[in-house]
């Protein structure tokens, strides 16, 4: 129950994307067009899904404070290698993404032609990263940090489906000069973040 | 040659702006906007991480091979950002908090790679290490226009003084992530009117 709470809380109240500002770059870029950005989306929950129960695992046994204590030498457990915890968060998230690639292209070929250029592009996508570093921060169990990992990255692929259909729609509308493509999108993605922000409050 | 310079530097602050025009370092710039100190000591730790990173690699570009080139910028910029990160850390624990996991994702900034991969590569160091301070000055004036804006009209605060008379109400929705948006979203619409930099969909 508390992971079913957990879950809605990371997709809908808490979203990755209206209420902590991660991925907007790629949300900005590739929510032109609603295929691109389901696709996208699928990838981020995708990727979301595998990098951030991995992270916890590296985070656990060996950056942590005391994390080396598995290895019963007691000058390993007085290590605390967490100063270390962005360069190798990053070396795992790069690898898993070119390890998830060769994959999909092995086994779901199919999958992989439909995702193309979107998964490299997610390497240097700041929810993954984001996603990885507030586990940390929030200090998540193994459990919790599966249904994180996946109710993030569904939230965020949300929020991308919806300002691509917006945007689709905005092509018809006459939009000032100066506010036509970044600024009306972010205005658009205000009024969004203030219509999420209604499902505060919700308890299961 | 000094004129060259010289436009290196300056063209990122408003004509060719990281964030407004190039659409780059979005997510920073809207979530540690609630105070403008936050969002300076922000604006410093990346200006730092670009110009340092730009020249490193501006350094190494011809030793490089071009299939790696990546996974050496990533091993750079977080290198340079975990420093940046014990620094605030050891000097300033209080804005390191509120800052929170976002000094960890200027590694992800998009400015930082997207100066390294687009100018970097291809400069001497001297250069790149103005473009990369030039890039961070710009995106350092969009945080700290936004952060005045939101923290005076949500808290009527600058700095954390109290700056408007208590009969003004505040407006809490500025301190909130939709104001975030809807202030980035005017400033653009602000700077574009201004430089008639017009974009079409």
């Amino acid at each position: 129950m508390e992971l079913l709470s957990l879950a809605v809380r990371s997709i809908f109240i808490e979203n990755i994307l209206l209420a902590s500002f991660l991925g907007m770059c790629s949300f900005l870029a590739i929510s032109k067009r609603i295929e691109a950005a389901i696709g996208l989306g699928v990838a981020v929950i995708f990727v979301q899904t595998i990098t951030v129960p991995a992270n916890w695992v590296l985070y656990r046994f060996l950056l942590a404070p005391g994390a080396l204590a598995w290895t019963g030498v007691p000058a390993l457990a007085a290590l605390d290698l967490s100063f270390l915890t962005f360069i190798c968060f990053i070396a795992l998230i790069a690898s898993l993404v070119q390890v998830v690639e060769m994959a999909l292209d092995r086994f779901f070929p199919r999958l992989y032609h439909a995702l193309g250029i979107f998964l490299p592009l997610i390497t240097v996508n700041c929810a993954i990263l984001g996603g990885s570093l507030l586990m940390v921060e929030r200090a998540y169990t193994f459990p919790e940090s599966v249904v994180y990992g996946f109710a993030s990255g569904a939230g965020w692929a949300l929020a991308i489906t919806a300002m691509g259909a917006l945007r689709h729609k905005l092509r018809y509308s006459n939009v000032p000069a100066g506010l036509r493509g970044l600024g009306i999108t972010m205005i658009l993605t205000g009024l969004m973040a203030l219509a999420f922000m209604c499902f505060s409050g919700i308890q299961l | 040659m000094g004129g060259t310079l010289r436009k290196t530097f300056t063209d990122p602050l408003s004509a060719n702006n990281p964030v407004t025009i190039q659409i780059l370092g979005i997510c920073s710039a809207l979530a540690v906007t609630v105070q403008l100190r936050t969002a300076i000591v922000m604006a410093i730790a990346l200006t730092t991480v670009t110009a340092g990173s730009n020249a490193i690699i501006s350094l190494m570009r011809r030793s490089v091979p071009t299939r790696i080139r990546l996974i050496v910028e990533m091993v750079v910029v977080s290198t340079l950002v975990i420093i940046a990160d014990q620094f605030l850390r050891a000097y300033l624990y209080d804005i390191s908090r509120q800052l929170s996991v976002f000094v960890g994702l200027i590694i992800t900034n998009c400015i930082v790679l997207g100066r390294m991969e687009g100018y970097a590569l291809q400069n001497p160091p001297l250069p790149a290490l103005l473009d990369g301070l030039g890039n961070g000055c710009g995106y350092g004036a969009v945080l700290v226009l936004v952060a005045f804006v939101r923290e005076i009209l949500g808290s009527g605060r600058l700095f954390g003084q109290s700056v408007l008379p208590a009969a003004i109400p505040r407006n809490g929705l500025a301190l909130l992530a939709p104001g975030a948006f809807i202030v980035l979203g005017l400033l653009i619409w602000t700077q574009r009117t201004l430089t008639r930099h017009y974009e079409n969909e």
